[in-house]
């Protein structure tokens, strides 16, 4: 698996020992701020299994961070955390400085974080641009009277969120099927198509669930561009959970490993690639 | 023009009429069942029960009277004012949105996920709930609706055709009304849902839950306005068929004619209701008068709906419009 394609300019070096207060400058020119997100001692049990236990990590504004691990680590209950799908039995999501109190999965997306899902949670019955359309729900501040009488206000949101949608589109290269059901698609696109619904939120925080499961070299490579142009081009905060380790280590500022619910690792990609205690969970070592 | 060709003209044109006020009633069925997949038994019920309130309201009736009087021996029945019928329906509408609120909030919120046949069950309960309370707060006599349609047959389109055709088309105000205002909101409906933001989110909910919370659409909102268009659709079917035959509880008994559209026409689909409801309607009126009253001695009307979807339960168990699921194997 090639680590050089994901079109990124030589090697980042990234200090991950920086006060969490403080922004600082990537080689690349990127600004990277102040934690916006932290889980604090997450402990998370469905009946007699603890999915995750006593995990503490931060997010920090407008890096890319990966969450990495073997198959049932407890990553994707992790972002299901996250976007509020699961409540934890114990520990704190702060957010933007503060404490949040449990929320519906509703509530979380209208603060500004969008999510795709790794089986792909699409509208099925309806077209790519209807998707992407519903992506902007949270933004349409019309009321119900509003668009009931449609002229005026509520027309005028809906062409200024068209345009915004169709830019989207645009963005991601997939103007070519924007009327297509999306049920007809193929996996890589339909993938797409959720990142697309996803982006047009204008998150402030984006969450990928195995953004590349399923896709081949080409694929992947065309992907990774789009997830570093978002974090580039609108400074979005993106928290990725991906197993190809080519990817995680071109694309991440921080990487956190999680085993059976913990953590065990967090730290810059190069400090996560030579810690023993990932190689042995998770890594594994080239054999000659 | 034969006469024969001018009556299935005007047999033709009352059916379409009464299919379009059928295709509002399963509008109100597909609405809920797109969003939530529950099939309202109690859509009838509903219907029955805005039209009492629109009654009760409209002629100052006491609330619960005939409990209030067993209970306390006072002989009160009306509070002594009239309410114009504009302002009576207006607010028939609110109370209308609060049953739908606590609809939402005190039944179907603790059911979210369960098995289709459960939430089916609980709408039988609601609809027996409802007769009930409707019994209890307005009293069971028939009552009269009036609310300023006008009644009778049409004068002018009677002359216009006798004098066009040598047959004059006989051809009710009511239902002409009755037509216009269900084809009206039949339009609307499907322009809200399609064009609006909530409308959009509706369909959203509809396709799938997960994702809909994903992009910040609240599934209760989205119920609870679901359910009030159901009812905003019910108090209209109530009017109508109020004004025509009296309000009495033999009106709930409208959503079973709504049964047949909806298997024509598929559960979740709008325009399967209308065309479905169109459908039955004119084959209904035109089975009864050409087919039925010649060689099977009447009274077919009835049946002919509930035959014919039988024979499409057979042959396409979705419905014309159904849905077909397209899977990428």
């Amino acid at each position: 698996m090639s680590a050089a394609s994901a079109g990124q300019a030589g090697t980042m070096e990234r200090d991950s020992v920086k006060d969490q207060a403080d922004s600082y400058v990537t080689d690349d020119g990127r600004t990277i701020g102040p934690t916006v997100m932290e889980m604090k001692n997450i402990t998370l049990r469905f009946g007699g299994v603890e999915a995750i236990k006593d995990i503490s990590f931060d997010i920090r504004e407008g890096e890319i961070r990966a969450i990495i691990g073997p198959n049932g680590a407890g990553k994707s209950s992790m972002l299901n955390v996250i976007s509020g799908f699961y409540v934890p039995q114990e520990g704190e999501v702060w957010y933007k400085g503060a404490k949040r109190p449990p929320m519906k999965p509703y509530q979380v997306a209208q603060q500004g974080i969008a999510r795709t899902f790794q089986n792909i949670a699409l509208f099925e019955g309806m077209s790519v641009l209807d998707n992407v359309m519903t992506g902007r729900l949270t933004q349409m501040k019309s009321g119900l009277l509003a668009q009931s009488f449609w002229k005026g206000a509520a027309e005028r949101e809906e062409i200024e969120n068209r345009e915004i949608a169709e830019k989207v589109i645009d963005f991601l290269e997939i103007q070519a099927i924007r009327k297509t059901p999306v049920a007809r698609l193929p996996y890589g696109l339909k993938k797409r198509v959720e990142l697309a619904r996803a982006l047009a939120a204008e998150p402030t925080i984006l969450l990928l669930d195995e953004p590349m499961a399923g896709m081949n070299v080409e694929e992947k490579e065309d992907m990774s561009r789009f997830i570093l142009d978002v974090n580039d081009e609108f400074g979005t905060t993106i928290a990725l959970i991906e197993h190809d380790m080519g990817v995680v280590m071109d694309l991440s500022d921080r990487v956190v490993v999680m085993d059976y619910g913990r953590k065990i690792g967090d730290g810059s990609p190069d400090e996560v690639r030579n810690n023993q205690e990932v190689i042995d969970a998770y890594l594994g070592v080239a054999h000659d | 023009m034969p006469e024969q060709l001018a009556f299935t003209i005007e047999v033709f044109l009352n059916g379409l009429m009464a299919g379009v006020l059928y295709a509002l009633v399963a509008l109100g069925f597909v609405l809920i069942y797109k969003a939530s997949g529950i099939f309202n038994y109690a859509q009838g019920v509903m219907a029955l029960f805005a039209a009492l309130t629109l009654v009760g309201i409209m002629e100052g009736q006491v609330p619960f009277g005939h409990l209030i009087n067993a209970i306390l021996g006072t002989e009160v029945h009306h509070f002594g004012w009239h309410i114009p019928a504009f302002l009576a329906i207006v607010l028939t509408m609110v109370v209308m949105i609060v049953l739908a609120y606590c609809v939402q909030r005190f039944v179907f919120r603790y059911l979210v996920g369960q098995e289709p046949i459960i939430l089916f069950m609980a709408t039988i309960g609601l609809a027996y709930f409802l007769e009930g309370v409707g019994d209890l707060m307005w009293g069971s006599e028939i009552k009269t609706l009036d609310v300023g349609l006008p009644q009778g047959i049409n004068v002018w389109i009677d002359e216009f055709t006798y004098n066009a055709t040598g047959y004059g088309f006989f051809i009710d105000n009511l239902d002409i009304v009755a037509s216009i205002v269900a084809a009206v909101l039949v339009i609307g409906l499907v322009m809200f849902a399609q064009y609006t933001k909530q409308g959009r989110a509706m369909r959203a909910v509809a396709d799938d839950h997960q994702a809909a919370l994903s992009v910040g659409v609240s599934l209760n909102f989205i119920w609870i306005l679901v359910w009030s268009l159901a009812g905003f659709v019910a108090l209209v079917a109530g009017i109508m068929w109020g004004a025509k035959s009296g309000v009495q509880f033999s009106l709930s008994l409208i959503a079973l004619k709504a049964l047949p559209v909806l298997m024509l026409g598929g559960f979740t689909s709008i325009p399967g209701a209308i065309v479905g409801g169109l459908i039955i309607g004119v084959g209904e009126k035109l089975f009864e008068f050409l087919i039925g009253a010649p060689f099977l001695g009447g009274a077919t009307e009835n049946w002919f709906a509930y035959m014919l979807a039988l024979v499409f339960l057979v042959f396409r168990p979705q419905g014309l419009f159904g849905e077909k699921i397209i899977e990428r194997v």
